[in-house]
């Protein structure tokens, strides 16, 4: 009874979804209050009976409900409850119903949230978004619908793939998805200001810590992945250009692109027409990322079975998307005001190249990601495109933009003095010449690539305290400041991380039998064999080693393993690492290499890797610069009029 | 500055960064693809020599000879097998029977020195590349026995 609820509530949303996506649209049009209201009300309704149906098939993983097809599929009696109710997204229709799930909180959000708003603006908002709700319903209830029954239940489920019974299931998903449809709402409040002819600064001032809030879940949920990779996975890896890592890599791209050029409508009036792009790019891509993982059309680890038709729905979702808005635009685009002026060298320059510079990037991710699919699709054979060509690409298109990091913040915006900044900043060219050459000798050897990378380190983190001195000078500085400059410094700790760990790791697959020894970055492994252990729905066994310093002191034991789940016969690799602030030392099992397990020997992988936590820390301190921005006061005051325009910027 | 002289800088600069963006692909483009080749490819003598290709289908049953750290395994179409040789650590879902891709290169004994052996991670989960190589080979069987 239940799932049929889940199964009706859901239906029910999608009707509701489609009066919210139509009549504040056309009631904002012919200007009608009565339609303009129905807005608030019917988003609060399709998200309570979204919130339902979710909640129904949650309930339905709680009790093992094995007559539902998803829940048989994801879940067992022995699978601990926490990983069977982080399983109601462990698959492909709850995922999605997921998605769905949020889209609709982030509208609730908006509706909630937006009281400074004029209503007519909130109402096409929360159309579009209420439109968008209704494709990828239509998507859920047509082809993926999670509540189908079957017709004899099994009296046990399949249970959750090994891989995602990890507690990175229940973080990872929901903070990308949170991010990914998070997009959503840039890209509805791009729409509803197009529609409504009306691409302003206050636009971008209600547009921005909507977006700046997305873009914060959307990095923690990357950066969350990449660590869950790292642990979970066994191969020690933090990014492997896989497609789907970059599926999500690029609406951030666009997203960072997206942030930076919104400051500049905001403050300038400039860039509109690009912020409108860079926001339907942002969301076309979010959804080009759900179809390139859901169709299966690519190689990818986390290409799951699937179903053709499911892909092609997505992909006519996608064009409609696409399609509709960049019409919309064209329509309105000439009417667009071009907004202030600038001179050549000036803060907008340097966003503007800011902007190149991640589109450009993203690009380049997209051609690689694709290239595949598009010489299939043309008969030229089947091929892949490996890291090598993203590391070629992408690192070279980075480099300018570390070195602009320093500069935007300190020009002036219209006109900057380019001999009065570099005269302000060249402390941080003699500390960044300094940390390019004595850094990586302290580092055990001098290498040209991890130089480069800390002289820029050095250059970003000197401007930094610069930037600060000069900031205070003109007062006490705003949240929204602060944040960027936590952003900022967030990227360079993950620089250091990334420049770090690619130069000075060291991996050795071995072959040891109990009593040996490796040694790996002046850490050295003794194995003491393997025992047999249970866990809650698995067997593992588990190998037993002891960590040594350098000087020989005793570090720390670690327990890798290698288990056996009860459902399945996919063996897992869980990895054991001991976590430092300059050093990961890591461990993982691979194979016995004779059939006595406990007393023989076995292959054996172990890491040194330097710094590698910086890079997430540095996504964390990213993310919390954005939710500083996001929090800024500014934004929580009513907007005096609607068209308002910052004082001393020409009309 | 003039404003068209702006214009000219800015569009210049636009066009001079697009055109080192464009390069940099290309060049990295053309050096790090790796070419699908189905195991009845290989036996044909249609690999590239030399180059970094991809091969793919199941693992056969049976062919897995371990030696330390280095794996013997065939991996066949259902028509032609090919023999692989890899050292190092496989992934936890490689086994007999199953679907994989291996990338690396031909020698010249007919053998397949490969670099890197792909994961899956799901059971039910076949690699495309390796879906499509057993294909391959049985529309050929099929036009074969016609």
């Amino acid at each position: 009874m239940i799932p049929e609820l889940g199964h009706f509530a859901l239906i029910l949303a999608f009707f509701v979804a489609l009066v919210q996506g139509v009549l504040p649209l056309v009631g904002a049009h012919k200007n009608r209050a009565d339609w303009i209201a129905v807005a608030r009300p019917a988003t609060a309704a399709t998200f309570l009976l979204v919130g339902v149906s979710f909640a129904c098939l949650t309930w339905a993983f709680y009790v093992n409900d094995f007559s539902v097809e998803y829940v048989a599929g994801h879940s067992n009696t022995q699978l601990p409850l926490m990983y069977r109710l982080s399983a109601v997204w462990g698959g492909h229709e709850g995922s999605l119903l997921l998605w769905v799930f949020m889209l609709v909180g982030w509208a609730a959000a908006v509706a909630a949230f937006s009281r400074q708003l004029p209503a007519a603006m909130v109402a096409r908002v929360l159309g579009v978004l209420g439109l968008v709700t209704v494709g990828l319903m239509a998507f859920v209830i047509l082809t993926s619908n999670p509540f189908d029954r079957l017709m004899s239940p099994p009296a046990e489920g399949r249970s959750l793939n090994p891989l995602l019974q990890d507690p990175g299931l229940i973080y990872h998903p929901p903070l990308l998805y949170m991010g990914y449809v998070g997009m959503a709402v840039a890209y509805a409040f791009a729409m509803a200001a197009l529609l409504a002819g009306q691409l302003d600064a206050a636009w971008a001032r209600w547009s921005r810590p909507w977006t700046t809030v997305a873009w914060v879940f959307l990095t923690l949920g990357i950066a969350l992945g990449s660590w869950w990779a790292y642990y979970e996975l066994g191969w020690g890896g933090w990014w492997f250009w896989d497609p789907v890592e970059n599926a999500s890599f690029m609406p951030w791209l666009v997203a960072t692109a997206l942030i930076h050029s919104l400051a500049v409508t905001e403050k300038r009036g400039s860039f509109k027409n690009w912020t409108v792009l860079l926001a339907i790019a942002a969301f076309s891509l979010s959804l080009l990322g759900t179809f390139l993982v859901r169709s299966g059309v690519l190689t990818s680890v986390h290409a799951f079975a699937t179903d053709p038709k499911r892909g092609l729905f997505i992909l006519i979702l996608l064009a409609i998307v696409v399609g509709a808005s960049l019409l919309l635009f064209a329509a309105r685009a000439p009417k667009v005001s071009l907004g202030g002026r600038f001179e050549l060298v000036s803060r907008e320059t340097f966003l503007l190249v800011n902007n190149v510079l991640l589109v450009v990037a993203c690009g380049a991710v997209l051609l690689g990601t694709l290239y595949p699919l598009i010489v299939d699709a043309f008969g030229g054979g089947k091929i892949s495109v490996g890291p090598p060509y993203f590391n070629a690409v992408f690192i070279p298109i980075m480099l300018p933009l570390l070195v602009l990091v320093a500069l935007g913040p300190v020009a002036r915006w219209k006109q900057a003095d380019l001999p009065a900044m570099l005269k302000k900043l060249w402390p941080a060219a003699v500390v960044a010449v300094a940390a390019g050459i004595v850094l990586p000798m302290l580092a055990g050897k001098w290498h040209a690539y991890v130089a480069l990378a800390l002289a820029l380190v050095g250059w970003m983190t000197a401007a930094l305290v610069l930037q600060t001195i000069e900031r205070f000078k003109a007062g006490s500085p705003t949240a929204s400041w602060w944040g960027m400059q936590l952003a900022h410094f967030g990227l360079a700790v993950m620089v250091v991380g990334i420049a770090m760990v690619s130069t000075y790791e060291e991996e050795r697959d071995v072959r040891m039998e109990p009593g040996e020894t490796v040694s790996v970055g002046g850490h050295t492994f003794k194995f003491h064999g393997v025992r047999e252990s249970r866990g809650p729905n698995y067997t593992a066994d588990v190998g037993d080693f002891d960590v040594f310093l350098a000087n020989g002191k005793f570090l720390r034991k670690l327990y890798p393993e290698k288990r056996d789940y009860d459902t399945s016969q996919m063996p897992m690799t869980e990895a054991a690492i001991d976590p430092g602030f300059t050093r990961d030392v890591y461990v993982s099992l691979a194979e016995p290499l004779s059939p006595d397990k406990e007393n023989g020997p076995w292959a054996v992988r172990v890491y040194f890797k330097p710094f590698v936590g910086w890079i997430w820390g540095g996504s964390l301190l990213m993310a919390l610069g954005g939710l500083l921005a996001a929090a800024d006061r500014r934004y929580r005051i009513r907007a005096k009029s609607s068209s308002a325009v910052p004082a001393g910027a020409p009309a | 500055m003039k404003s068209r002289h702006k214009r000219i800088a800015l569009i210049g600069g636009g066009l001079a960064a697009i055109g080192l963006a464009a390069t940099l692909v290309l060049n990295a483009l053309n050096s790090n693809i790796a070419f699908f080749v189905t195991p009845t490819e290989v036996a044909q003598g249609k690999a590239p020599q030399g180059q970094i290709f991809r091969i793919g289908g199941m693992v056969k049953e049976g062919s897995i000879r371990r030696d330390n750290l280095t794996v013997h395994f065939a991996i066949t179409d259902t028509a032609t097998a090919v023999p692989v040789v890899y050292t190092g650590i496989l992934p936890d879902l490689f086994q007999e029977g199953k679907g994989a891709v291996a990338q690396g290169r031909i020698n010249p004994d007919g053998t397949f020195t490969a670099t890197e052996v792909l994961a899956k991670h799901d059971e039910n989960y076949m690699p495309p590349e390796a879906q499509h190589a057993v294909d391959q080979a049985q529309k050929a069987q099929k036009t074969l026995k016609q």
